[in-house]
């Protein structure tokens, strides 16, 4: 009995240090690949984030122009404009089903959100490549729907789900006493809403957002099927660009391993890595200051 | 005063307005957007479509099916180990925070990301051609920080008065996490589990450079060795969701893109039954458990007491 005490533990510390090591070896395995661009290729990290040269070699000679600077504008702006449409949507539905309609948010509007959540993404990008293409080539007469605002309005629609359940979550945690607080003073229901319950939920209702953000910067497939895959600078939101996923999803399987152009592309999902750790400090910023906050 | 108050009602008359007709325009775009899915992917749809063949889909739908089901092997016993380890034996300090900090991370990667390190650690470093196992590897990389975080708020959500009551009855530790914590906390863990489930049906990005585009499979060949037994986890196989990709980017196939709407429409009809029928057996499960395990060891440990 005491030797299976043991075993059990045992095997379930191990279970804990290979999650370590898994974690450890995906970080350790990026930054090998991703700084190969800077240390065997010899580019500088100015050229890449900088410069908007791309032009790797495709082989193991090196020579080429590594900036990946459209990649980086593109990613952002779509992800930019892709959060500018969806967040106030997003957070009228949230307002809608916790404080407005609580009984038939939780009916309908909850289950559909939840129904969205579920929607794979390629499946988004399948409906942006079949509607939203043919649309904007029509209603803006373009030779081709592939553009910015096509690529920012897939994710705004796929980050929904995610912002929306998050800050319902948030503003679900406001205590009550604030809003018979509030209303005891004489405010209606906008302004217990506006001026009490949405500034007591700021810091998770940002978590939401960022959450929505590092979703949306790290989607590749629904991104890459609408968003044009051109390598330019995009001159308004209706000419097509490319982004740092899309790159590596549609460019990886022909590169040569260990090649420039391999190397170029490790070190972009290097950066979208790093990314990612940046969204997760900031939600620990967010959420540490929250529980201050509760103690108080 | 009485007119800013009038201001102030006719402002909420408004907002409430608007916020209804906001829910109300959500409720009715999302419930088209399903209808259209459904409804364009059956439009000339015909049996051929669903033969296991290249002309249809069968073999993307086993292959699919089949991933997840590999990669779910893998990461329920090890994110359950996992979650149990934080939940009961981690003591507060560095390590326990580094896993924290571990799974935290792991939860946050690109699936693109997660794509290329399987890609390079799965293919390249084994010297293997895509294959399904490499995918499922990729989907548990996905999949583990799910199951391990709902396997932890499971077991923190316990009642305390259950561990006491097995420890009382002089139960070890171990003996109370096996047979006391977690069969109560298997419902909620389930839910993750399928979540999780969910999430690997529809992965695309992570598959793209590990289970591969192609497909072969012979269903007369069962000699699990072989590149085109449909067994043969060693063998490349394209899911449903990596179809659709290939089928609206590379394919040259004249009815490409009715197979990938035919696609899209089965892989959300899946993913929703799929949620329904675990959302079925869960409440199922937490009845039974309910009523026999749970409310047993509180009888019991209600005795002692």
């Amino acid at each position: 009995m005491i030797r299976k005490e043991y075993l059990g533990k045992a095997v379930i510390t191990v279970c804990g240090i290979l999650v370590i090591i898994l974690t450890l070896s995906i970080g350790f395995f990026l930054l090998v690949k991703g700084t190969g661009t800077f240390t065997i290729y010899k580019h500088s990290v100015g050229e890449f984030l900088f410069s908007s040269q791309w032009a790797p070699e495709d082989s193991g000679n090196g020579g080429g122009k590594v900036g990946a600077l459209i990649y980086i504008v593109g990613s952002l702006l779509t992800c930019g404009l892709a959060l500018g449409i969806s967040v106030p949507f997003s957070f009228a539905a949230a307002v809608f089903m916790t404080e407005i309609a609580p009984g038939a948010g939780a009916r309908f509007l909850q289950p559909a959100v939840g129904i969205f959540a579920g929607i794979p993404s390629v499946v988004y990008g399948w409906l942006g490549l079949t509607i939203l293409v043919p649309f904007i080539k029509n209603i803006f007469s373009l030779p081709h729907g592939f553009t910015v605002l096509s690529a920012s309005l897939v994710l705004a629609l796929m980050i929904f789900p995610t912002i929306t359940t998050v800050t319902a979550d948030a503003i679900r945690s406001v205590p009550d006493e604030y809003r018979e607080g509030s209303y005891a003073l004489g405010a209606t229901r906008w302004q217990v809403i506006r001026s009490t319950v949405l500034p007591a939920a700021t810091d998770g209702i940002l978590t939401a957002v960022i959450l929505g953000l590092s979703r949306a910067f790290g989607e590749a497939l629904a991104v890459a099927m609408v968003i044009g895959k051109m390598k330019a600078f995009p001159a308004n939101l209706l000419s097509p660009t490319n982004s740092l996923t899309t790159a590596i999803a549609s460019d990886m399987g022909g590169a040569m391993d260990g090649g420039e152009y391999n190397m170029a592309l490790w070190t972009m999902a290097l950066l979208l890595y790093l990314i990612s750790l940046l969204f997760i400090f900031v939600i620990h910023y967010l959420s540490g200051k929250r529980g201050k906050e509760h103690t108080k | 005063m009485t007119n800013h108050l009038k201001i102030e009602k006719i402002k909420n008359n408004i907002m409430t307005a608007v916020f209804y007709s906001i829910g109300l325009l959500l409720l009715v775009f999302l419930g088209t957007l399903i209808v259209y899915i459904v409804v364009k992917g059956f439009r000339g749809f015909n049996l051929s479509l669903f033969s296991f063949s290249d002309s249809g889909i069968g073999n993307q739908f086993f292959n699919t099916i089949y991933l997840v089901f590999l990669s779910l092997a893998i990461s329920i016993p090890l994110g359950t180990a996992t979650g149990i380890y934080m939940a009961e034996y981690a003591k507060q300090g560095k390590f326990t925070q580094f896993l924290e900090m571990s799974i935290e991370t792991l939860s946050s990667l690109p699936s693109i990301v997660v794509g290329l390190f399987g890609y390079l650690v799965f293919i390249l470093m084994t010297h293997s051609r895509w294959n399904l196992m490499a995918g499922a590897l990729a989907v548990f990389i996905l999949n583990l920080p799910l199951i391990a975080s709902t396997t932890v708020d499971a077991f923190k959500s316990l009642p305390e008065n259950l561990k006491e009551g097995s420890f009382a009855l002089g139960a070890t530790h171990w003996q109370t996490i096996c047979r006391v914590l977690l069969p109560s906390a298997v419902s909620r863990i389930m839910t993750g589990v399928m979540l999780a489930a969910g999430r690997g049906f529809g992965e695309a990005a992570a598959l793209l450079y590990t289970a591969g585009m192609t497909t072969d499979i012979d269903w007369s060949n069962w000699n699990l060795l072989s590149a085109t037994c449909p067994l043969n986890p060693f063998r490349p196989g394209e899911t449903l969701a990596l179809h659709i990709w290939g089928a609206r980017t590379e394919s040259l196939a004249p009815n490409a893109a009715q197979i990938a709407d035919l696609s899209s429409a089965v892989l959300v009809i899946m993913i929703f039954s799929f949620s329904i029928l675990s959302e079925i057996i869960n409440r199922r499960l937490r009845r039974k458990m309910n009523g026999g395990n749970g409310t047993c060891c509180t009888i019991s440990a209600g005795m002692i007491l």
